[in-house]
């Protein structure tokens, strides 16, 4: 049951910059593929698109390698999670899930028995009677769930699904929709602006961005090796170093690394450094080590089980690097000393850096 | 987006009715009903004002016992929405920010003068004053006259508009809570600098909502006017009463140029009532 | 929201301006019918409200007003459909319109509609060629009720349908709704409770109106006499017996309605009632 966009392209306004341009990708069957970009990317339009709720201006959505471009809503047989649950407010937990089995008339029995299924597979057989009002947010998730389920979608599609949820909600269901999937192994489309959760969970990850597909492949793909600045600065948290060619070496600060093939001589490259890929140590022991930076601690911030430390270049440029708590109790750094950043890996683009 | 921010149009597509046929249909059949019901009618008090051009009608709202019509009702207003505003405000107070034995029943009685037909409430002024009610014989024997008289009209109306400021103000009074009038007294101002310095610039709009409403009412009200007035040519009629006394008499172009004083006080009601709604709603 | 605390100043005061106001003005003025009432003997107040002229002003009344707030309930959801659902030119003008019951006098709602609809009005010249009699007849009674009632479903129904999301309708199609299940079984019930309150409010209101009927109605007795107006011929006729009788009973129809209305609003809200803090 895998989804294929082709070159589909929508617009909202007639002349305006379209909402999604010529996005093309692959969701593989079976797998959980993430949308993944910040908001107005375009990755809701996308999903909307794939569902049947918005038309494509030009393009084709294929599910099952059937061409579904024209075919209604109703026709699609997808599941479809809403950001808000849209659940039926007046109906309860059992008559929402039940809906989309009744529109189809399926028999009584088989209806009740699947309510029951799908109550089971949530795990909410106890507040089949509730209404929506009455559920806590996570429930409602489950609810939304549960009655996408229901029909026996041939694909699950999420728009931001944990997105109005609090962190420990969001992670608890994170984990119950990484069971779940395994579970039913339905091919399932995540819209997320969580670069975490998209990493986490999913098999197969597309990152938008401006209504364009910016890459496309496995998380560690893009995560190790992001195929431009913007899909670099999204995921990760990394800083950004700005420098120049000099001797076929970018020269970032102190430091000389690699270069793209494309890049010549004295032209302006920027280079992204992720806070775990940097190792200090104090300036004045000197250890043998590649490229050596020398910064000066500007800012600490405990957060939990590591320290954020903010150092200020020479260069200006400000890099954020991250330290375990037992590193840094070794290290005994404070604000205003000087230290020594060994980067590990960095990836590097050629051109000036501009957000 | 499936946002909730994504403009109603955007989706117009795909929801239901969204079909343009189908809208243009149900928009075609609303604005028929309206047409007939409300803006014909609207027309039509105009046009039947002047039918006998300009002259005709500043005659009509000229006449002497027009002239004392418009009067008595600004009297009955001028009276009527300043005292239920001072209610409205009190009772908005009382309700919003204190739980009370009997708290329930004052609520019921404050809605009264809505749900009773204003004919019973003429009635029961004129069982309370009138020749034969209970309170009657006490007046006569004074020479005080009430009932068909200018006390009875004002005493009608305050009852009929009695709910309206209330009723506006004092949602929003509820909505806001009383945060600011506490940091207000800690900051050692007393009761009635914090009720004029913090609450009534929070509710302003709401006041004058229901100020703008009472007011409508007040000079418009007709039923209960109509039962303790005893008609009194020029002495106890209101414009409303004025208006059906010269169309019994078959002067429809005078009735209609009174009524025409009342559409436009109509009109008006609905701008600033729009207005207000405008501008609380951007602040 | 408020607690009952009393830090706040000003309980005393308004406390006892309130109750001074209200009891001056409605309690005292009120229990003015009940004494009335209570000096009435049982066959006396029976006779009154049962006689054949007062039957035939409630059936009246009760009939126009039922069929005055059933054309409101189909032409409100409509009218608060088309504002909430579409754009189109002179919509703002039209969301305002919808208020001019509420502002216009009855008495001008009367005279007007009375003219428009008599045999040589706008309206009542064509009616009359097919037949119909509105004004001077229970249907005028009808009509008048009809404006009268107007704003009340619009209303009532239109905050609820801002409300319901477009994501509820998509999500009824995803799951493989026709436009019509969605518009039956989703938006229908969700809409119901407060069409059912607006009714019960039109139907409420054109039981008591009195200004704008009178003028229409052509008050027959038997035949075109609505309630409040035989209270005020009673009135006329210094029979404030006969005219408290059948205000009783006006009451008791009204806070029948309005009680009918609070528990519609208590069975919405229970149904729909949202856990605090989620």
């Amino acid at each position: 049951m895998s989804v294929v966009v082709e070159q589909v392209t929508r617009r909202f306004s007639p002349g305006g910059s379209p909402a999604v341009s010529d996005v093309s990708f692959h969701a593989p069957t079976g797998a959980i593929t993430s949308l993944l970009g910040p908001s107005g990317a375009g990755k809701s339009t996308l999903l909307r698109l794939i569902a049947g709720l918005e038309a494509p201006d030009a393009g084709r959505v294929h599910i099952d390698g059937v061409d579904c471009t024209r075919q209604p809503v109703q026709q699609r047989g997808v599941g479809v999670v809403f950001q808000s649950y849209a659940l039926f407010r007046h109906m309860t937990v059992r008559e929402n899930i039940a809906f989309g089995l009744e529109v189809r008339r399926l028999p009584r029995a088989e209806t009740e028995a699947r309510v029951d299924e799908m109550l089971r597979l949530v795990q909410l057989e106890a507040l089949g009677h509730r209404y929506p009002g009455q559920l806590s947010g996570g429930q409602r998730q489950r609810v939304a769930f549960a009655r996408a389920l229901a029909i026996r979608p041939r694909v699950l599609l999420l728009d931001e699904p944990f997105g109005a949820l609090d962190t420990r909600v969001r992670e608890e269901l994170r984990e119950w929709l990484h069971a779940l999937h395994s579970r039913t192994g339905l091919t399932t489309l995540l819209v997320t602006h969580d670069q975490e959760e998209a990493l986490e969970i999913s098999q197969h990850v597309v990152v938008m961005s401006e209504g364009r597909v910016a890459q496309a492949g496995a998380p560690e793909d893009i995560y190790n090796h992001p195929a431009s600045p913007f899909v670099a600065s999204f995921i990760g948290g990394a800083s950004v170093l700005r420098g120049r060619v000099q001797a076929g070496k970018a020269e970032v600060g102190s430091l000389a690394l690699d270069v793209p093939a494309a890049a010549r001589e004295g032209e302006a490259v920027h280079a992204f450094v992720r806070p775990h890929d940097i190792k200090l140590a104090r300036h004045e022991v000197s250890t043998p080590g590649p490229q050596p930076v020398t910064g000066r601690v500007a800012r600490l911030k405990a957060v939990g089980g590591f320290v954020k430390v903010l150092l200020a270049l020479p260069s200006g440029d400000e890099i954020t690097v991250q330290v375990s708590r037992s590193e840094f109790d070794a290290l005994g750094l404070t604000e205003g000393d000087a230290v020594r950043a060994d980067v590990l890996s960095a990836s590097v683009f050629v051109g000036d850096y501009a957000i | 987006m499936f946002a909730p921010s994504t403009p109603m149009a955007r989706r117009q597509a795909r929801t239901l009715g969204g079909s343009p046929l189908l809208r243009w249909a149900l928009i075609a059949v609303a604005l028929v009903f309206l047409g007939v019901f409300l803006f014909v009618p609207l027309v039509a008090v105009f046009t039947f004002a002047f039918q006998k051009g300009s002259a005709g009608y500043l005659a009509a709202v000229s006449h002497p016992e027009a002239r004392s019509a418009i009067l008595l009702t600004l009297t009955a207003a001028g009276i009527a929405v300043p005292l239920n505003l001072v209610f409205g405000l009190a009772a908005a107070w009382l309700l919003s920010r204190f739980r009370f034995p009997g708290r329930a029943l004052l609520l019921t009685l404050i809605d009264l003068p809505f749900s009773v037909s204003p004919v019973i409430a003429g009635l029961i002024f004129v069982l309370l004053f009138g020749r034969q009610g209970w309170l009657g014989p006490w007046l006569a024997e004074w020479d005080l006259h009430v009932i068909f008289a200018v006390p009875g009209i004002v005493l009608a109306t305050v009852f009929i508009t009695l709910p309206f400021v209330v009723r506006e103000v004092l949602p929003v009074m509820q909505a806001q809570g009383s945060d600011e009038e506490e940091a207000a007294l800690t900051l050692g101002a007393g009761g009635w600098r914090t009720f004029l310095r913090v609450t009534l610039p929070k509710v302003k709009w709401g006041v004058l909502y229901g100020v703008i409403l009472c007011n409508a009412r007040a000079m418009g009200e007709f039923g209960a006017v109509s039962v303790v007035s005893g008609h009194v040519r020029g002495v106890t009629t209101t414009l409303p009463l004025h208006a059906e006394i010269l169309y019994n008499e078959y002067d429809f172009t005078g009735a209609f140029a009174v009524a025409s004083l009342l559409t436009l006080l109509a009109l008006v009601t609905l701008v600033l009532k729009k207005y207000v709604e405008w501008r609380s709603e951007a602040s | 929201m408020s607690s009952p605390h009393r830090v706040l100043p000003g309980f005393r005061l308004s406390l006892g301006f309130t109750w001074a106001y209200v009891g001056l003005l409605v309690l005292i003025p009120l229990s003015s019918l009940v004494l009335k009432t209570v000096s009435l003997s049982w066959p006396q107040f029976w006779d009154t409200v049962t006689a054949p002229r007062a039957l035939a002003a409630y059936r009246l009344s009760f009939l126009a007003s039922f069929a005055a707030a059933l054309i409101n309930v189909v032409f409100g959801l409509l009218v608060a459909w088309v504002l909430v659902r579409y754009r189109f030119p002179g919509r703002s003008l039209v969301e305002s319109l919808v208020d001019l019951p509420f502002a216009l006098p009855t008495a001008v709602a009367g005279l007007t509609l009375t003219t428009l609809f008599s045999a040589k009005g706008w309206y009542g010249q064509h009616l009359e060629a097919l037949g119909l009699k509105v004004a001077y007849s229970s249907l005028g009674v009808a009509v008048a009720l009809t404006f009268i009632g107007l704003p009340f479903v619009v209303r009532t129904v239109q905050p609820v349908l801002e409300d319901i999301d477009a994501d509820v309708e998509e999500a009824a199609a995803t799951l493989g709704a026709t436009p019509w299940q969605t518009f039956s079984r989703v938006l229908f019930p969700a809409v119901l409770p407060a069409l059912l309150s607006g009714f019960t409010l039109a139907f409420a209101r054109a039981l008591g109106e009195y200004g704008s009927v009178v003028f229409i109605s052509g008050n027959m007795p038997m035949r075109t006499e609505i309630v409040p107006l035989l209270i005020v011929t009673k009135l006329e006729q210094y029979d404030y017996a006969g005219a408290t009788a059948i205000a009783v009973v006006m009451l008791v129809a009204s806070f029948l309605l309005l009680l009918v209305v609070n528990l519609l609003q208590r069975w919405s809200h229970r149904r729909l009632e949202t856990r605090p803090g989620t």
